[in-house]
């Protein structure tokens, strides 16, 4: 059962800036075949680019750490990234801190109780304007995950 | 040539694209590109010692290249929303096929909402996904 009191944690805010060469390797990496990423010089970021903060995390900078989660029985479930305007471009240099959103429970289709945790990341710009928001949703599995 | 919001309709598909067979190369070179370095997604022995028959994808590169699919299609800068739910692991040699139907149409936000999808060659889903665009 994991701890539920820490619906409301946030962890520590840090920076990251946003660059030319990491959107162009992340591009490449999701088989993009828009020029814009590669070509402009101040591109935009990818979708689904703010992955990429785990880079700038401090490390055991989490709101999970203290869930004492088994991470061997935890997947991922989901994730929504929310643009307000355009995403991020290049050069931009990101606040970002994460908020412990939710915690809940269903029952498991083979037994067992299934945990899931939603995590809100915020990505605020200089001006301290929201740019980007990234929902994510772990499950913690009732039992290990079993091959096919 | 860009797409344009009054060509766009509830029910509009663009041509589906696929995408491998994936390699083991392609995952590493997206854990590279995101600083997601579990050991599953590359250590053949890692895999197995978990019980899995061998190293599987990363569900956030299949994510990236659905993501990918869709602003090739409507362009990089006017995405608003992005949004997946993984339904089931991709592997080395799978092929995954992208598509995407408009579901929603604002005319005076001059948005439109997707359905998103990207699936096995086995006829599976591995990813189900919803999407925002602004459009011109």
């Amino acid at each position: 059962m994991v701890d539920k009191s820490a619906i409301g944690a946030t962890d520590e805010p840090f920076e990251m800036v946003v660059e030319r060469g990491k959107i162009r390797e992340f591009a490449r990496a999701t088989k993009s075949q828009s020029p814009a990423y590669l070509v402009e010089e101040v591109p935009v970021s990818p979708p689904t680019f703010l992955a990429a903060s785990a880079f700038w995390s401090p490390p055991g900078n989490s709101v999970l750490s203290g869930l004492e989660l088994d991470v061997r029985r935890v997947l991922h479930g989901g994730v929504e990234y929310v643009f307000p305007g355009p995403p991020p471009a290049a050069g931009t240099e990101l606040t970002i801190q994460t908020r412990l959103d939710d915690i809940y429970e269903k029952d498991g289709k083979r037994g067992g109780t299934m945990t899931f945790i939603v995590t809100v990341q915020e990505f605020r710009d200089p001006d301290g304007t929201i740019v980007a928001e990234a929902r994510n949703t772990l499950i913690e599995t009732a039992k290990p995950p079993e091959a096919e | 040539m860009a797409v344009k919001f009054d060509d766009l309709k509830v029910g509009t598909e663009p041509d589906s694209r696929n995408y491998g067979p994936l390699t083991r190369t392609d995952f590493v070179r997206y854990q590279g590109a995101s600083g997601d370095f579990n050991p599953i997604h590359h250590d053949e022995g890692f895999a197995k010692g978990a019980g899995f028959p061998t190293v599987f994808s990363v569900g956030m590169l299949q994510a990236g290249i659905l993501a990918s699919f869709a602003t090739d299609w409507l362009g990089p800068a006017n995405v608003r929303r992005f949004g997946v739910q993984f339904r089931e692991q991709v592997w080395p040699d799978d092929v995954l096929t992208c598509s995407a139907k408009v579901v929603g149409r604002d005319e005076s936000a001059r948005t439109v909402d997707l359905e998103l999808a990207c699936v096995r060659q086995t006829g599976s889903v591995a990813i189900k996904g919803t999407a925002t665009f602004v459009v011109d």
